[in-house]
């Protein structure tokens, strides 16, 4: 035993640095090769497009910073969509899970119904058709409306399992201390419900992203309204879709890696 | 210690969960400052007892009064305002204990501990705290007011869970197994706050399988059985010399040896649970 441990100390620090200097080496030459990969497809695929000789470098100086700017109008379109979607979703949550057959039927009729009808439908429905009927609302209320509408829809659910997931111990704890219905919604179970749902809220965060370009149809000047736009008065379809393609991969790849950072750390949290 | 006035009375109390007649109508009742445990095998009826007494369960018939305020069984209009209101103010005056503790985990032990006081009963802040710190000093935990449940032993959040209990400050405290989710190392210092409680004339109902602990703290012991009383009295007569054949095989079989050697006795089983708690040593005994 003690000669074991004598070769132990000898050998331990030794060989347990030549592990860890290997699994470095790997780790590194893994990223490397990782990253190369997509340099040379990317690249690859930029090389083919240049040499295919459709592409104007011209139209992609004069116009690239005009449908960048679309960029804002699509973060800023997302933003406030996704804030009121979430507020519908935790009525249509609650809703769905109260008792009163009214305000339950309404809730489980309004999922339904967004869940059950496409996207731009709505987006139409909410400028074309509310127009007919005197509800004349301005493009860009139109489409965050439409987004909200149609989010808050889905994200029910999302927050009507997370509800749901808070453990039935909580209510009853509360409960047991006299708390009254609606404060042990507001102060117990929601709190809980929304770290669990927060994941999932950026998810769709990034999902709406690229459902934003919907409302391009109704004229909101975001940046697939600016790409085509500039690209058909130019004929240069080709670069303006690519330059929009670019900047939707670009904003969900920055909003991706916010909401991985994010989701990591409500995991490490204080639960 | 002298019992006081009666503080919970149960009548009658009848439950079915479905066709199942779990309660098959038991009395109950409860005097100031009298610690009364309930025993008997999982099944018999116990647990149900004690959560119809807040109606966490709605009993199916009979009716409860706990310091003045009286609620019937009214599994027909059980979600009625008027009916709701009646057993939010049982609930005021009956602290609840659970197996599986129940703190909230989104906030602090401090905060867990005034929430109730400072929103149900409108206590200001600046005095809830003050008494929830009291209650975390009695159960040995204040120096962890601002920590967060996750951070805690199963043995720490039950104290935590019996420190907000305490803030609301209510007539009788009830514990649904107390220690049962607790690895065993943890027990003693969940039991020796509450020996310490029952000793300061702590008015509690217990539901447990702590043979030893009812024998030591116990006023009085209920021994249920297929959703009746089947005998109850002084820990000394039902755990040790108890009448009825139902509670002696009930202690033969949970004892694995005859009843007669339960506490007081040899006790190798009974004793060394009570004395791992590492805190409290200055139990009142």
């Amino acid at each position: 035993m003690a000669a074991g441990a004598t070769a132990r100390e000898q050998s331990g620090p030794l060989i347990l640095e030549r592990i860890a200097e290997a699994r470095r080496r790997a780790r590194f030459l893994y990223r490397g090769q990782f990253a190369a990969t997509w340099l040379v497809l990317v690249g690859g695929l930029g090389l083919f497009l240049w040499a295919s000789g459709q592409i104007n470098p011209e139209f992609i100086a004069k116009w690239g910073p005009f449908i960048l700017d679309g960029a804002r109008t699509t973060i800023l379109v997302c933003v406030v969509s996704i804030t009121f979607a979430t507020m519908l979703a935790i009525l249509g949550a609650m809703g769905r899970l109260s008792r009163h057959p009214v305000i339950n039927g309404a809730a489980s009729l309004y999922v339904s119904l967004v869940r059950g009808t496409p996207l731009l439908v709505q987006i139409y429905f909410a400028y074309l058709a509310l127009a007919e009927v005197g509800i004349v609302l301005p493009v860009l209320v139109a489409g965050i409306g439409a987004l909200a509408f149609n989010y808050g829809a889905y994200m029910t659910e999302i927050f009507r399992a997370g509800i749901q997931a808070v453990p039935s111990g909580q209510r009853e704890a509360a409960e047991a201390l006299g708390m009254a219905q609606g404060l042990i919604t507001r102060r117990i179970v929601m709190p809980q419900a929304i770290r669990i749902v927060i994941p999932a809220i950026g998810n769709d965060f990034v999902a709406m992203i690229k459902d934003s370009s919907l409302v391009s149809v109704i004229a909101v000047q975001e940046l697939l309204w600016r790409a085509q736009s500039a690209g058909r008065r130019n004929i240069a379809i080709l670069e303006a879709l690519l330059i929009a393609a670019l900047i939707y991969w670009l904003l969900t790849i920055i909003f991706s890696f916010f909401q991985e950072r994010l989701e990591r750390r409500m995991a490490r949290g204080d639960r | 210690m002298a019992l006081g006035e009666v503080v919970v009375s149960a009548t009658g109390i009848e439950k079915y969960f479905g066709e199942n007649h779990v309660l098959r109508g038991v009395d109950l009742e409860v005097r100031e400052r009298e610690t009364v445990m309930l025993i008997g095998r999982s099944g018999s009826g116990k647990t149900t007892m004690l959560r119809c007494l807040n109606f966490l369960e709605e009993p199916t018939v009979g009716s409860v009064e706990i310091d003045g305020v009286r609620v019937e069984a009214d599994p027909l209009h059980q979600r009625s305002r008027a009916h709701q209101e009646q057993i939010r103010q049982i609930r005021l005056r009956a602290g609840m204990l659970f197996q599986d503790f129940n703190l909230f985990p989104h906030m602090t032990v401090l905060q867990n501990c005034i929430e109730a006081p400072t929103r149900v009963k409108g206590l200001p802040k600046g005095q809830a705290v003050e008494l929830a710190e009291s209650f975390l000093g009695k159960v040995g935990l204040l120096e962890k007011r601002d920590e967060y449940p996750a951070r805690l032993s199963g043995g720490q959040k039950q104290r935590v869970a019996i420190a907000r209990a305490l803030t609301m400050q209510p007539k009788v405290l009830m514990f649904d197994e107390p220690t049962s989710a607790l690895d065993p190392e943890l027990v003693g210092e969940v039991l020796q706050v509450m020996e310490t409680l029952a000793h300061e004339g702590s008015t509690m109902i217990v539901v447990t399988h702590e043979m030893s602990f009812a024998h030591e703290a116990a006023d009085r012991v209920v021994f249920m059985e297929g959703g009746v009383i089947v005998e109850e009295g002084p820990p000394e007569q039902v755990l040790v010399e108890p009448n009825q054949e139902a509670t002696r095989q009930f202690l033969r079989r949970f004892l694995g040896r005859g009843a007669a050697s339960v506490p007081g006795g040899t006790g190798e089983t009974a004793m060394p649970i009570l004395s791992t708690g590492g805190r409290g040593q200055g139990t009142a005994a």
